[in-house]
C-alpha cells in the first residue's frame, strides 16, 4: 500500500518547506513555502486515510479551505505593505520590531 | 507485475515532487519558483489518485494548482517582482547553514515519529479505505462523514471564507483620501 513511503515523502517535503521559509527573504516566496508544508501534511493525511478510513480526506478538504483563506488575506496584507514600503523583502520590513 | 508498475510510478512521482520542491526553494526569480511549486502540486495530485483518493486528487489540481497558485502568480505580476536583477533573495551563508540544520532536525524528528508506534487507544479501529470506496463512491466516501460528523466544522469554514474575502477586499482597497 506504500503508506510508509508516502509518509517519508511527506516528511521530506515538509522539511524542504521549512528550509525554504528559513532561507528566503521574499515574503511571497515564504508564503509559497508555507503552502508546500500544508501540501506535505495533506499527503500524510491521505496516506493515513488508507489505514483509518476517509476522515483523513475530510481533513484535507478543510486544510485546503483554510489555505485558500490564508492565501487571500496574506497576499492582501503583502500588497498593502508593498504600497507603503515599495518592497516585499523581509530585511526591510521591520515595522513590528518595536 | 501490476504491483511493480504501481511501485515504479509511485517512486517516479515522489522523486519528481522532491526534485521540483528543491528547485522551487533554490530559484532566484519568484515566478519560476511558483511554477516549480505548481509542478510539485501536480505530482502530489498524481500520488493522491494512486492512493485511491480520487476526489482529493481532483480538487488538488482545481484548488491548489489552479486557484491558489493563480492568486500567487497574479500578486507576483501585480507587484512586478519577476526581475531577479537586484540582490538575491536567498539569505547569506550562515543563514543557509542554520536553515539546513533546522530542516534536517525537523526531518529526523518527523521520521522518528513515523517509525514509532502510536499508543493503542489513539488508533481508530482499522476500517480500510478500500471497503469504504466500494460501498460509497469517490465523492460519497468524503461527503458522508463531512456532512454528518463534521457538519459544524464545514459550516464554520464557509464563515471563514466569507471573512477572508471581506478582509482581503478591505486590506487591498486603496484609501480614497490617502
Amino acid at each position: 500500500m506504500m503508506v510508509a513511503e508516502a509518509l517519508a515523502l511527506s516528511a521530506v517535503l515538509f522539511a524542504i518547506g521549512v528550509i525554504g521559509v528559513l532561507t528566503r527573504r521574499n515574503a511571497i516566496v515564504i508564503f509559497m513555502c508555507v503552502e508546500l508544508m500544508l501540501n506535505a501534511v495533506n499527503l500524510s493525511f491521505v496516506a493515513l486515510s488508507r489505514l483509518y478510513g476517509a476522515t483523513g480526506q475530510v481533513f484535507v478538504v478543510f486544510v485546503m479551505t483554510v489555505a485558500a483563506a490564508e492565501a487571500a488575506v496574506g497576499l492582501a496584507i503583502i500588497i498593502s505593505i508593498f504600497r507603503h514600503r515599495q518592497t516585499v523583502d523581509l530585511q526591510n520590513i521591520n515595522i513590528l520590531k518595536g | 507485475m501490476s504491483d511493480f508498475f504501481y511501485r515504479v510510478h509511485f517512486y517516479l512521482f515522489g522523486l519528481l515532487a522532491i526534485a521540483s520542491a528543491i528547485t522551487f526553494i533554490t530559484r532566484k526569480g519568484p515566478v519560476a519558483a511558483a511554477l516549480w511549486l505548481v509542478n510539485t502540486m501536480f505530482c502530489l495530485a498524481a500520488i493522491y489518485v494512486m492512493m485511491d483518493a480520487h476526489f482529493i486528487g481532483a480538487i488538488q489540481v482545481l484548488v491548489y494548482a489552479g486557484a491558489i497558485m493563480v492568486v500567487f502568480l497574479f500578486v507576483l505580476m501585480l507587484l512586478n517582482l519577476g526581475h531577479p536583477d537586484e540582490i538575491s533573495d536567498i539569505r547569506g551563508k550562515w543563514g543557509r547553514i542554520a536553515a539546513a540544520f533546522i530542516g534536517l532536525a525537523v526531518l529526523a524528528q518527523v521520521m522518528a515519529l513515523a517509525r514509532s508506534q502510536a499508543p493503542e487507544e489513539l488508533l481508530v479501529p482499522a476500517a480500510t479505505a478500500a471497503a469504504e470506496l466500494r460501498d460509497l463512491n469517490a465523492v460519497g466516501s468524503i461527503a458522508k462523514p463531512m456532512f454528518t460528523e463534521h457538519l459544524l466544522a464545514f459550516e464554520l469554514t464557509s464563515v471563514l471564507l466569507l471573512v477572508a474575502i471581506v478582509g482581503a477586499v478591505v486590506l487591498g482597497k486603496r484609501r480614497a483620501t490617502a
